[in-house]
């Protein structure tokens, strides 16, 4: 089973037209919505985990591209500032995907950044501001700038 | 107290850690002593317990003398890295508070408010030797005329520097839950609606407070560890509440006791006192804390053997109940139950989420041991016990 999120920007013209849904019937790909901001006459911004077999899933993104949506593929792209984090556990308490949470009996705050879905949400709720949010394309950007 | 087997005084145990003969256990290593060999032998055993907190403590700052400039100068208004500080003490004396946010911020006009930077995080730079700047204006008198001041300073120097926390170490916590249908920022962190997670902060049972209950051996004079540093009880805390109700041990199932510490900042550091901003409500100060409890007798022993399943809290509403003094709660849960990380409310189990960082709290247990065992830190007998509500 193939995994990936992707970030998928929609042009304003397109946003009452029921895309993700053709995604789903068409090229039976499931979704999980981690983040969505629409706004009529505006562009809008969808965070979506696409769940299926590679060839439907990148066959779905080609279709995404023929219709005009904007597609960035999320990397694995939240970090912990390990010197900043002090394990208190108040991010375990809502992230969606258990990529931070609490080893036991020990009550240290783990993270697995395989399971991160780059939600973001951790970002603000941590005390210290330990994590952040680094999209692959700002990293490549970074690296060559 | 005349029917206890074991007596022992402060200064008995200070003249063992003198000669290295003194037996330190944490608050965690005891709870097995204390139920395979029981208190009184306990008691006979060990000498000192360590304990241990490391979470956010509203009610914490510094006072600060900058110095005096020429032409001489009094703050009428003064502010740290553009944090607004309180001047109204004498001419170069200040007093920084943890929950002052930035001059600028933008506090809560878009919501929630990140409070990126305030006191707590001035007093975190200051310890970790980063340059803070202060900006001042006087009103100008005889004695001093200089009417505005901009100076950079580290804390090496400062003539003085006092961490200064009129309530730190809140003895139990409620745990907080919002049982509206939207998602609310507090100071016990985000919490989602209809009652989804709940959070608590308090290191249970390593929490100093939590194992002197009664605080027979917790006064003015204790000496602790406090943010890295030597530290000392100067007072009990503002909302100190001796009279919060009580399980059958003593310990409180509601906040209770507090305490007012203060220590010299410069022996202090960054890994131990960390600003803290809380989405949607404000910046504030996480302190390390740690108090060593001498074993003076049996009962004593006992206290500090107690478990995670042996302290209660109440599960408070922070959507309604909370902020409209309600005095309600939504049943009683162990500090067992909030740490295995899901609790029942309402019959529905929630996820939980601690805020208080066990594993530091831990950390602060053993460094105070290793002190107590390498270095020769030596108990400090109160002058005066805390208020205790008898």
């Amino acid at each position: 089973m193939y995994k990936r999120i992707y970030v998928l920007k929609f042009p304003k013209e397109n946003i009452d037209r029921p895309i993700i849904c053709k995604l789903v019937k068409e090229y039976d790909v499931e979704f999980n919505i981690i983040k969505a901001d629409i706004n009529l006459q505006q562009e809008g911004l969808i965070v979506l985990e696409l769940i299926g077999r590679k060839a439907n899933v990148e066959t779905g993104l080609s279709y995404l591209r023929s219709v005009g949506v904007k597609v960035e593929k999320v990397a694995a792209g939240i970090r912990r500032d390990d010197d900043k984090c002090f394990q208190c556990g108040a991010c375990t308490g809502i992230c969606p995907t258990t990529a931070l949470s609490i080893k036991r009996p020990e009550m240290a705050v783990l993270f697995d950044p395989e399971k991160c879905s780059g939600c973001g949400l951790c970002v603000a709720v941590c005390p210290v501001r330990a994590m952040a949010v680094c999209l692959e394309e700002r990293v490549a950007l970074t690296a060559a700038g | 107290m005349g029917s206890q087997q074991v007596v022992k005084s402060i200064e008995e145990i200070n003249a063992r850690i003198r000669s290295g003969e003194a037996v330190v256990v944490t608050a965690e290593e005891m709870i097995s002593i204390v139920r395979k060999k029981g208190a009184v032998e306990a008691a006979r055993k060990i000498d000192v317990v360590t304990t241990g907190t490391f979470s956010p403590m509203c009610s914490s700052g510094a006072f600060i003398n900058f110095g005096h400039v020429t032409p001489t100068f009094k703050a009428a208004k003064v502010a740290l890295n553009r944090v607004p500080a309180y001047g109204g003490l004498a001419a170069v004396d200040i007093y920084i508070g943890a929950t002052e946010p930035t001059e600028d911020d933008p506090l809560n006009k878009v919501f929630p408010g990140e409070f990126r930077y305030g006191g707590g995080h001035v007093i975190e730079d200051l310890v970790a030797g980063r340059e803070v700047v202060l900006e001042g204006s006087g009103y100008g008198t005889d004695c001093y005329p200089n009417r505005s001041l901009v100076k950079s300073f580290t804390l090496a120097d400062l003539p003085f520097a006092l961490l200064c926390n009129p309530r730190n170490c809140y003895q139990n916590y409620n745990c907080a839950i919002n049982l509206s249908d939207k998602t609310i920022y507090t100071y016990m962190g985000t919490l989602k609606a209809k009652g989804r997670n709940a959070t608590y902060c308090s290191a249970g049972q390593l929490s100093p407070m939590l194992n002197d209950p009664y605080y027979r051996t917790i006064g003015l004079g204790t000496r602790i560890f406090l943010g890295g540093g030597e530290g000392y009880v100067t007072w009990h805390g503002t909302q100190h509440n001796p009279a919060a109700p009580r399980g059958e041990n003593g310990v409180p199932v509601r906040p209770a006791g507090t305490l007012m510490l203060q220590g010299d900042l410069k022996q202090m550091s960054s890994r131990w006192l960390k600003g803290i901003s809380m989405q949607g409500y404000g910046c504030t100060l996480a302190v390390g804390v740690g108090v060593p409890i001498p074993i003076l007798n049996e009962e004593i022993a006992a206290f500090t053997g107690v478990s995670d399943e042996e302290i209660f809290t109440q599960v408070v509403d922070y959507s309604h109940d909370y902020s409209h003094g309600i005095a309600r709660n939504y049943g009683e849960v162990s500090y067992a139950d909030l740490k295995s990380g899901r609790i029942e409310v309402n019959g529905k189990s929630v996820q939980t989420a601690p805020l208080s960082s066990v594993v530091r709290a831990r950390e602060i247990a053993e460094t105070l041991k290793k002190w107590i065992d390498d270095d020769g830190f030596e108990l400090g007998v109160p002058v005066k016990m805390l208020p205790n509500g008898t």
